[in-house]
């Protein structure tokens, strides 16, 4: 093969991607020294003093940390079980359906939200949701008291994740949709054959044959466990749900660029990525031994 | 064919349907409500009188908006970044795709990069040593500060990568029979053949621009920058006087409420209502491509 000379075209191929990657990806990480310094901007980040692990320790101390955690790791596992439920059950109920126009205008209908950024969603959701909103006048029509459903902490979370399943169940479908598709329909005439109703070939034939992309979805979705959703949250909180509200990266943003506190937030952020890459590449390392699932 | 006949077969599916329905309403409805709303008069919808169809049917909140100059601005302010920002990433993730595509025998430092940019898409230094980053290279009231900020899409890249490698090595190796090089190869034969994956990238990538609206509140200092997300989050979702000049305090307060926020609300979401369903076989085949192999 006469491609000899070819890698030096490679690599001019590659190198605006390289700087791009070197200036927005790379050239940050530099800027992790501030979790270790007492930064003061006026100085920058290499002649401001080291306080080693300072900042770490200070984190600890403070009761706003347990809580973000504990909220992170709670909406964020929610979420991942809601996520992979609701797809999978509409996924299947909708395959039920032997009518091609009904589920091609069911799928463009549910795909929808996903394209609408979060502040359109929360701006309809706030609307919707509000003191003199249709919920609100649908719960005084039946005789319920109205609420102010984004000041309770409360049900704060369960608006969170039942928000994010409403945006994206139809969008995760499609990968069962996909996998769907695939099953060697003679199965079903062979079942049908012998006997087998509706529901038995649902359970017998089309759940298992899905069943190893749910697995390896729910694997793939560990590594996210710290990632509660800081666009979704940062558009519908307020400080009255903080207390089941706040997110490590809510939090980080006021405490960082809001109240400028650079040292503290950049290490509680750092020890989130470390955390979150630690768990993503055991993710990936498990679905790799057992579904053969590679990212590239 | 397998066909039903028996009474719960029937009664399953019928219920089945309705279900199906009664979700596809739920996905539609917000959607519905916020139009119906935006075209109501004040009055009715601060009520809660509004439902499934406007009361007092008004352009009123549509016409304020046209005389909005700051609307049109943020509005203008999102096409340039769409644009300029799809057309980059575009053409950075193609180029980087091809001879990523290669195998180590093929291109030597293939694997080192590759492995370069998983870390770089796994793992990142965090809100504050971005923010920090950016501001050290002028990105500040920049709109390039909005359209390279995010970074290079890493997913994007080896979803690309991962439709090459599956394209047949014949193709390749009759065009180098013919003489044609490393950028005839990409541009002349790949890019053709891969435009339902480079379809599906591409519409990400815009609607990634078209939606992202954090970038601009951190690194723009008045909302005259805002593109129209941000902007719409701060009239719709949060008022945050903070960030506002004097004028538009003044232009909050007479015109702020609730038709025409719906207003607001409903015209950035337009664009991506009139092409999505168009788009919609590109994304459905693209995704399936990049996850399920085999």
């Amino acid at each position: 093969m006469r491609t000899k000379g070819f890698a030096k075209h490679y690599v001019l191929m590659l190198l605006p991607g390289l700087i791009w990657l070197f200036f927005y990806n790379l050239f940050p990480m530099y800027g992790i020294l501030t979790a270790f310094k007492d930064f003061n901007p006026g100085v920058g980040i290499l002649k401001s003093p080291w306080i080693g692990l300072e900042n770490f320790r200070y984190m600890f101390e403070l009761d706003d940390s347990k809580l973000i955690f504990r909220n992170t790791i709670f909406i964020a596992f929610a979420k991942m079980v809601g996520n992979l439920i609701v797809p999978l059950t509409f996924a299947l109920m909708l395959n039920e359906v032997k009518n091609k126009l009904f589920t091609r205008t069911v799928q463009t209908a549910v795909y929808l939200p996903h394209f609408l950024s979060w502040v359109i969603v929360a701006g309809m959701m706030l609307d919707i949701f509000s003191y003199n909103g249709p919920v609100n006048q649908a719960l005084a029509a039946l005789g319920f008291e109205k609420g102010l459903f984004f000041a309770d902490a409360g049900i704060f979370p369960a608006l969170i994740v039942g928000s994010d399943v409403w945006k994206e169940f139809g969008f995760n479908a499609i990968i069962f949709f996909a996998a769907l598709t695939s099953i060697n329909p003679e199965m079903y005439e062979a079942a049908a054959i012998d006997g087998a109703s509706q529901w038995k070939r649902l359970i017998h034939i089309t759940l298992p044959s899905i069943l190893p992309v749910a697995v390896l979805l729910a694997t793939l979705s560990m590594g996210n466990i710290l990632n509660a959703g800081f666009d979704q949250i940062f558009n519908l909180y307020n400080p009255t749900v903080y207390s089941t509200g706040d997110i490590i990266d809510t939090w980080v943003y006021r405490a960082g660029l809001i109240d400028m506190q650079y040292g503290l937030a950049t290490a509680v952020g750092l020890l989130k990525s470390v955390v979150g890459f630690f768990l993503i590449s055991v993710s990936y390392v498990l679905a790799y031994r057992f579904a053969n699932y590679r990212i590239f | 064919m397998i066909t039903e006949r028996s009474a719960i077969s029937k009664l399953f599916n019928g219920i089945n349907v309705i279900i199906l329905l009664a979700v596809m309403l739920l996905c539609l409805l917000p959607v519905w409500y916020t139009l119906s709303v935006s075209l109501s008069d004040k009055a009715a919808a601060s009520a809660g009188q509004v439902f499934l169809w406007p009361k007092g049917f008004t352009f009123g909140s549509y016409e304020t908006i046209v005389k909005d100059g700051q609307f049109f601005k943020s509005f203008w302010i999102s096409v340039q970044r769409v644009a300029y920002g799809s057309f980059i990433s575009f053409f950075v993730i193609l180029l980087m795709a091809y001879p990523l595509s290669k195998n180590a025998k093929e291109f030597g430092p293939r694997n080192i990069i590759m492995w370069l940019l998983v870390f770089a898409m796994l793992f990142n230094g965090g809100l504050v040593p971005w923010y920090l980053t950016m501001k050290s290279l002028g990105m500040i009231n920049s709109i390039w500060g909005l359209v390279l900020g995010g970074g290079l899409p890493v997913f994007n890249v080896i979803l690309v990568m991962n439709y090459f490698r599956n394209m047949p090595k014949e193709l390749e190796e009759s065009a180098l029979m013919d003489g044609a090089g490393p950028w005839r190869i990409l541009f002349g034969i790949y890019l053709p053949l891969a435009m339902p994956v480079l379809a599906t990238v591409l519409v990400f990538t815009i609607v990634y621009h078209w939606n992202e609206f954090f970038q601009a509140l951190v690194l723009m200092n008045k909302s005259v920058h805002y593109p129209l997300q941000s902007y719409i989050r701060q009239v719709a979702v949060v008022i945050d006087p903070t960030k506002m000049d004097e004028e538009s305090v003044k232009r909050m307060s007479e015109l702020s409420n609730q038709t025409l926020n719906a207003a607001k609300i409903f015209i950035s979401m337009l664009p991506l209502l009139v092409i999505y369903p168009f788009l919609q076989k590109y994304f459905v085949k693209g995704i399936t491509l990049g996850s399920v192999k085999g």
